[in-house]
């Protein structure tokens, strides 16, 4: 065990790219947790795709040892955290297992929107906060002005921010040893009843369910019978230890303490993250203040390219989910794409990266339906329901009205591309709230219908500012809208996959550009198809891709048989990963475009 | 239409004097060929095939390549004169010859009837000059046109291929063209939409922009021309390229849109045929693409085999739709089932063929299966529909 006041607990926040990961890497090497031999670059980013997209998904953590300048040896418990909009849950409860945050902020980039959500979120846990200024090597750095930025915009005391370069390892000894001097050391008793939160639990395939704990009160040691406070439902710990960041056994874990414990539990669905472990024999009192549960806000149906790889889809969802609770499904079946799943994320990069991992960890081809966002509808004989799925839209004649939920949007761009982001929000309904600058940059935050952003906003808004804006957003409403059901029709019948809910003034607008985007992407074949869009009753666009006039070999003797025929199985393969709507067959790419057209 | 079964054998000749640009067939330019040892080896490979196939009657022989006129005539009649020893053979054996419509080639036209091919086979291509040039043939119009009469003199029937959908081409050209084709017509006329196909030197030019083709519109519109003119002048179309007066279709290739047996000799050759060992059973061949290569084999181990498989039933249903259903007459449901093994009705999707059916792409009735005009033009996609995978 540690003294408490040997022990610091700390999360590093930043914008995406502002050097988060690196910065972790090197304050494992410094304080020699993992040899140089086993080091590689983000030690803590074990999927692939947070890898390769530079991005950290579930939060890591990891135990440094660290002999301060004062002589004493300390305790570091880094929780590296996600830094997207869609994981702010994430970090929400691993700010809750810390006393202390690192703020990096690029030297030259100053601040983004994302630094300036998960700083809220800090200061909000209660965090001491380390304003730390990454990339000081590089010609553009600007300290000063970055400094002055963090005072104007965040609002805390950027006066002795620390200097550095996480690449070169330049300042890094100074940042441990401000942690060990400014930030506080955790508070608990020893010999209390056991108070431990649950931050996190995942499925290991060779330790079972892995439950990271932060113990409050008491002490977890193994062979304990603990009880879960929430459903009073009890486990003997197999295991405990830390994160080196290799698993470690440890004897014990006691208060101010970060590690995991595995304790016989079957599903991750029985550890509620946020819930308070205690002793079965010697039970806390009062349980911690535990957290919302994650609420998914982007809804999208998932179906196999191929119908037969329904039920290996199944097994892929329920075996992501094993280490992503905060993903929902539920089987759902379509006219047009047959059996799948409705899903709910936390946000677009969930839904993306979601659907990747299906993609390449389970070797899945997916058809994705365009997101959508949950929708509270009230109807005329006084019922209500939530929609999460266009599909399920009532007759209008039922409808009193239709809420949407909307969004508090901040938004941080340099001011030459001010314009065109204004025009943007504007176009999507956008309500300005404020303008601020600092220097040359504006802050602009907007209230913006969620469904206005679910479709392709990131996309717009990299492009009109050259990439140059950032974005972050919380749920912030639900208002009521003029919203209608834009329905597809292809030779006349519905496909349901590509409905959508729109707000009147776009309808029309949206109907005519879907249907001219599934022109270029609907082969002619054997029929005329007439593709329309349509709102009620009302149609509002029309396309034609007129029949398919030849297609035929001109040669087929005996010596061309079997090159032929297997020229012709390759077609009916194609076909059979098209859907049929009546008599049309729709290749997948179409259902994709429905996602892509703004 | 029940007669046969047919039992056809194919000779490949791979040798010709200039690839064309166009041609993706086992063709290969050399300066010498030891014609003794050719001979030799494709009645070497001859009596291997026959000892698998004792007891059929042969319907069809067909000279194909390559350029098969560049034969010596006296080794056409050696090949037939076996075949005529293998097995036993109708008096109205078909025996067909591909010639190119050179006068030098023309000169052996004679040899080649005595030899007993009676019917020829003749690559014209096209009557334009700018037309022949750019399909890199060696012939002129003229030259072509002596050939046919030639042709006319020597052998009982024969048929010229003409290929159509060239850059440039218009419906009006190829009107004109087909007229003049027309009046040198014997009883059979093949032609052929231009393909590009992969691996030919078309295909390279065509990749790198030094040529267009024709819109899918003038595409279809020159197809639909043809059928409609040489229907017009007594010489319907019997499948998509081949269109031929009563009684002029050719045999050897009902043969194989028949899916009825034939065996293939030469490099490259194909077959498709139940051997006696388990006449059940559909068997496909192919031999050594390469010539120097087969014909080293055929002297080792008596034949150049390099493929022989059993065809999956389901395999054989599908080979024998994609076929069958290139002939105008269609498929013969009972001609069908003894072929594949399959009953007709399942190898088709029935909700695929419903559609086409009520489309007016397909007609199923008691005798079979036949495409319409309108389903032979896009008889791709009618396949898919139909076909079950």
């Amino acid at each position: 065990m540690t003294e408490l006041s040997q022990i610091r607990n700390f999360s590093i926040v930043a914008h995406i790219d502002h050097g988060k990961s690196t910065l972790a890497d090197r304050l494992i090497q410094t304080c020699g947790a993992v040899s140089d031999r086993d080091f590689h670059d983000q030690m803590l980013d074990s999927m692939d795709i947070e890898r390769e997209r530079g991005i950290t998904i579930k939060a890591q953590t990891v135990r440094l040892h660290y002999k301060a300048k004062d002589g004493l040896d300390y305790v570091l418990n880094l929780m590296d955290t996600p830094g997207h909009v869609d994981f702010a849950y994430e970090v929400s409860r691993s700010l809750a297992a810390c006393e202390g945050s690192l703020l990096v902020v690029d030297a030259s980039q100053g601040v983004e929107a994302q630094t300036l959500a998960n700083a809220y979120q800090a200061i909000e846990a209660g965090h001491e906060i380390i304003p730390v200024l990454n990339k000081i090597d590089l010609p553009a750095a600007e300290p000063d002005r970055v400094r002055q930025e963090i005072e104007d915009v965040v609002g805390i005391d950027a006066s002795d921010a620390v200097l550095i370069s996480a690449k070169t390892g330049l300042g890094v000894p100074d940042v441990l040893e401000a942690m060990v001097k400014r930030l506080p050391p955790p508070k608990g008793d020893r010999a209390a009843p056991l108070k431990a939160l649950l931050v996190d639990s995942w499925y290991d395939p060779y330790l079972g369910v892995v439950t990271l704990v932060r113990v409050k009160d008491g002490v977890m040691r193994k062979n304990m019978r603990i009880r879960m406070m929430s459903n009073g439902s009890d486990y003997d710990i197999d295991k405990v230890g830390v994160f080196g960041p290799k698993p470690l056994e440890v004897a014990e874990l006691g208060p101010g303490e970060i590690g995991f414990i595995v304790a016989g539990i079957k599903t991750i669905s029985d550890c509620r993250v946020g819930d308070t472990i205690t002793e079965e024999k010697r039970q806390a009192k009062e349980s911690l203040a535990g957290f919302k549960p994650s609420v998914p806000v982007v809804f999208c149906g998932l179906f196999p390219v191929d119908a037969a790889e329904y039920e290996k889809l199944r097994d892929s969802l329920s075996k992501l989910r094993l280490n992503d609770s905060s993903f929902h499904y539920e089987p759902e079946s379509s006219a047009a794409l047959g059996f799948g799943f409705r899903c709910g994320f936390l946000g677009l990069l969930h839904l993306e990266i979601v659907q990747e991992r299906l993609e390449r960890e389970f070797d899945l081809d997916l058809i994705t339906t365009a997101p959508s966002v949950v929708y509270k509808i009230a109807l005329v004989d006084g019922t209500a329901i939530d929609l999460h799925n266009p599909t399920d839209y009532p007759e209008v004649m039922r409808i009193k009205t239709i809420d949407e939920p909307w969004i508090k949007a901040t938004i941080i761009v340099p001011d030459e591309y001010l314009g065109s982001v204004l025009s943007l929000c504007q176009e999507r309904r956008g309500i300005q709230q404020d303008l601020t600058y600092a220097g040359t940059r504006a802050m602009v935050v907007y209230q913006l219908p969620l469904n206005e952003v679910v479709f392709d906003f990131y996309d717009r808004l990299k492009s009109v500012s050259r990439g140059y804006a950032s974005f972050d957003y919380e749920i912030a409403d639900y208002r009521e809208g003029d919203l209608v059901k834009l329905s597809i029709l292809v030779n006349g019948e519905t496909v349901d996959a590509l409905s959508l809910i729109v707000h009147r003034s776009h309808s029309e607008h949206r109907g005519r550009v879907l249907c001219e985007k599934l022109k270029e992407l609907i082969p002619q074949q054997l029929f005329k198809i007439a593709i329309q869009a349509a709102i009620g009753g009302k149609i509002v666009a029309r396309e034609t891709i007129s029949a398919l006039r030849k297609d035929v070999l001109a040669k087929c003797y005996g010596g061309d048989i079997s090159r032929k025929r297997k020229l012709l199985d390759k077609q009916k393969k194609g076909k059979k990963r098209m859907r049929q709507v009546g008599n049309v067959e729709i290749p997948q790419s179409a259902f994709l475009a429905a996602l892509k057209t703004g | 239409m029940m007669e046969g079964p047919f039992f056809g054998v194919y000779v490949h000749w791979p040798f010709c004097l200039s690839k064309c640009p166009y041609c993706d067939f086992n063709s290969h330019v050399r300066d010498q060929v030891d014609q003794r040892r050719w001979r030799d080896g494709l009645l070497r490979e001859l009596r291997h095939y026959a000892a698998r196939t004792p007891l059929r009657t042969v319907t069809s022989v067909f000279f194909g390549g390559g350029t098969p006129s560049l034969m010596p005539p006296d080794t056409v009649s050696d090949v037939i004169q076996a075949i005529k020893s293998h097995w036993t053979t109708g008096s109205d054996l078909e025996i067909t010859l591909e010639a190119n419509p050179t006068s030098v080639e023309a000169a052996n036209f004679a040899a080649l009837a005595r030899a007993g091919v009676n019917r020829l086979s003749l690559g014209v291509q096209a009557l334009d000059a700018d037309a022949l040039k750019f399909l890199g043939r060696n012939h002129s119009a003229n030259e072509a046109i002596a050939a046919i009469e030639l042709a006319r003199r020597h052998f009982g029937r024969h048929s010229f291929d003409l290929i159509y959908g060239r850059p440039g081409h218009t419906v009006m050209a190829w009107r004109e063209e087909l007229g003049r084709a027309l009046e040198l017509a014997g009883d059979h006329l093949s032609l052929y939409q231009l393909t590009i196909e992969r691996g030919t030197r078309f295909w390279r030019d065509h990749a790198t922009g030094a040529f267009a083709m024709p819109d899918a519109d003038t595409q279809a519109a020159l197809y639909e021309t043809t059928a409609e003119l040489l229907a017009a002048r007594g010489l319907p179309a019997y499948e998509i390229s081949n269109h031929a007066r009563p009684g002029g279709a050719c045999r050897h290739n009902l043969t194989y849109w028949r899916y009825d047996d034939y065996i293939g000799v030469g490099p490259g050759a194909h077959g498709r045929f139940r051997d006696a060992t388990n006449p059940a059973e559909k068997r496909a061949t192919r031999q050594t693409s390469g010539p120097e290569a087969w014909l080293d084999l055929v002297e080792a181990h008596g034949h150049g085999t390099a493929e022989d498989t059993p065809v999956a039933a389901d395999e054989a249903a599908s080979e024998a739709l994609m076929m069958g259903l290139r002939l105008t007459a269609g498929i013969d449901r009972t001609r069908f089932a003894a072929n594949t093994g399959v009953a007709l009705a399942d190898a088709i999707d029935p909700a695929g063929l419903r559609r086409m059916v009520d489309g007016g792409f397909v007609v199923d009735d008691d005798t079979g299966l036949r495409a319409t005009p309108a389903g032979l033009q896009r008889l791709n996609a009618v396949l898919a529909t139909l076909g079950r995978t």
